[in-house]
């Protein structure tokens, strides 16, 4: 036990010397969080627009009040023709044109129906659809407010309410990921750049000589790593709360124990990758080309999986952060515990499970 | 007087599928000598090495490392031996009294033990200015003579050295088979390999292996008025000359 002590001290000093690594471990998780949390976001806030209204009466009076009333547009001018709207989204200031037709209310009242037009610059597609999403549901609510006390046929007003991220703050979502990312970035490139750099020195080699086993060799290069990992773990929930006021529905100990399981997935990852490979970079191109652009691009952080290809969704599976996103996202937004989450968990730990055998089997054939 | 043999091999195989690296090969060392280990690349010396320190498991024959089976007591012959390679291998972010003390801990001795042996050591070596300084701002000879005393740390049997003067000057490397020397004074068997043959006319006794076979073995006197050359130089071409 002593003598894993010291390796594991040895291991601290490594870390705690290396100017490079140390940023990596710990001004890595600030800067994701803050930069995706401040700067790339979906959410609509203050979005300018222009209004063309041809008929000018109460209903597209209170309309267009409504609209700019929200937090979400300002009615950044009037249009006066439709010649003028091209020119307007030319001039790129405005985001979407709201088109009343001529004699809306007349249309209203005679016909039971009146239309407005609604343009919107989908050269940012995302943004283009959240706006008419907006824009529509402003509408909706007038027609509906219209309505009351009014005997209508029929009539299906669709109630949205977004659930569990009612304001639809995109940062709730970014942190979970981001968690995620920084867990298997620390976790799995670190240990496999550690250990591989032991190769590299030679150092291994003397290790495997002494009497430390190999096992002892391996848990302690990663121990470090799983107290670095929690610590960043605690960063990151501590930042979502404090700087962008992120509500932990669930419960605080359930989502550091599966952080825990989830730092071990990643560090039995790192090891299977330090067995097959021998020097750091490698080490280092693999783990950022082989787990980094997976867990953004397939594990449901970004794109949603629901709405990928059916082969990818499929690979998606194997991808651990996307379970780990499941468990994250269902602890702190949901409030769900264990009965719903167990699932995830399972494979987490399978595949745990999975990647320490390979990596032992590995290690195995090339000591023979 | 009979002499103890610390080293026993007999017909120590190694095959990687149907390539035979290691053939067979049979040798003694006794206690206190500096036993020459030589080869061309890829001779199999390096294969042959790791079988008896323990790290890789041979096909076929019987070999007792300081008094332990390779078979079956990998972990008593790690604790009983010591190893240096050729990469020096110290930490190069850790400063030279941390270096001793991590070698020492893994070895098992105890903070007190550890404490005795860094300060002799650094006092030995003349390293009392720079105990402090990381390992990776030392020159190359000073590496070297840490790896070694390292690698003695725990007072082993036998060291295996696996060519420990690469990239070193003349005068380092003389200085380092001083030290050789001393430790093989004391009773502990040097276990070395080199590429270097005016290094192999220092040890007592030498094996060539060409070819996974021990084709010569004996002391470098003997060996020369085999073959009728003047050098060991001459031996190892000889040898290497005959097999093609």
């Amino acid at each position: 036990m002593k003598r894993f002590l010291g390796f594991v001290r040895k291991e601290f000093y490594h870390i705690f010397r290396d100017k490079r690594s140390l940023f990596i471990l710990f001004g890595m998780p600030v800067a994701q969080i803050l930069l995706f949390g401040f700067a790339i976001t979906n959410e609509i806030n203050n979005v300018d627009i222009a209004v063309l209204n041809q008929s000018k009466d109460v209903n597209t009076q209170e309309i267009t009040q409504k609209i700019d009333a929200s937090k979400y547009f300002t009615i950044k001018r009037f249009l006066t023709s439709e010649k003028e709207i091209e020119e307007a989204f030319k001039k790129g200031d405005i985001k979407a044109v709201i088109n009343f037709e001529k004699d809306f209310s007349e249309h209203l009242i005679k016909e039971g129906q009146g239309s407005i037009q609604i343009l919107t610059d989908a050269t940012d597609p995302n943004t283009a659809s959240a706006i008419t999403n907006y824009i529509s549901s402003i509408i909706q609510s007038y027609q509906q407010q219209q309505n009351q006390g009014v005997q209508m046929d029929y009539q299906i007003h669709p109630e949205v309410r977004m659930v569990y991220n009612p304001e639809l703050k995109s940062v709730f979502m970014f942190v979970p990921g981001v968690m995620t990312i920084i867990l298997m970035l620390v976790s799995a490139m670190m240990t496999s750049i550690s250990i591989t750099r032991e190769k590299e020195l030679g150092t291994m080699e003397i290790l495997l000589v002494s009497p430390l086993s190999s096992f002892q060799v391996i848990v302690g290069k990663v121990v470090p790593y799983i107290f670095l990992s929690m610590i960043n773990a605690a960063i990151i929930i501590f930042l979502g709360i404090t700087v962008f006021k992120m509500p932990i529905a669930g419960n605080l100990i359930l989502l550091g124990l599966e952080s825990v399981l989830f730092i071990i997935t990643s560090l039995a990852l790192g090891i299977l990758i330090s067995t097959m490979v021998k020097t750091q970079q490698t080490a280092m191109m693999i783990s950022l080309m082989g787990l980094m652009l997976p867990v953004i691009l397939l594990s449901g952080f970004i794109f949603p999986i629901s709405s990928m290809p059916a082969p990818l969704q499929v690979i998606s599976n194997i991808v651990p952060a996307k379970w780990f996103i499941t468990i994250a996202k269902g602890i702190m937004l949901k409030g769900v515990g264990l009965g719903y989450l167990w699932k995830e968990t399972l494979i987490l730990i399978g595949m745990t499970v999975f990647f320490i055998a390979l990596s032992i089997k590995k290690y195995k054939i090339r000591l023979e | 007087m009979k002499e103890e043999n610390v080293i026993i091999s007999k017909g120590l195989t190694k095959r990687f599928g149907g390539f035979t690296a290691v053939d067979a090969i049979t040798f003694e060392v006794k206690k206190g000598e500096i036993f020459g280990f030589l080869g061309a690349n890829g001779a199999g010396k390096t294969t042959a090495m790791k079988m008896l320190i323990g790290i890789s498991n041979p096909t076929g024959g019987e070999a007792m490392v300081a008094g332990f089976d390779v078979h079956t007591q990998q972990d008593a012959i790690k604790k009983n031996i010591g190893y240096m390679s050729q990469k020096f291998a110290l930490y190069d972010d850790l400063t030279v009294a941390e270096n001793i003390t991590f070698y020492g801990g893994i070895y098992g001795l105890s903070r007190k033990q550890i404490r005795e042996k860094r300060t002799k050591l650094i006092e030995t070596l003349g390293l009392g200015e720079i105990a402090h300084q990381l390992v990776g701002s030392l020159p190359l000879g000073w590496k070297q003579k840490l790896a070694f005393s390292v690698a003695m740390l725990h007072d082993p049997q036998i060291v295996f050295l696996d060519e420990p003067t690469g990239g070193v000057d003349p005068i380092t490397r003389r200085q380092f088979w001083e030290m050789i020397y001393k430790a093989a004074d004391e009773d502990t068997t040097i276990f070395v390999t080199t590429h270097y043959m005016d290094e192999a006319e220092y040890c007592h006794r030498v094996s060539i292996m060409v070819a996974g076979k021990i084709e010569a073995l004996d002391t470098p006197k003997k060996l020369k008025e085999q073959f009728e050359v003047s050098s060991m130089n001459d031996v190892f071409l000889r040898l290497a000359r005959n097999i093609e």
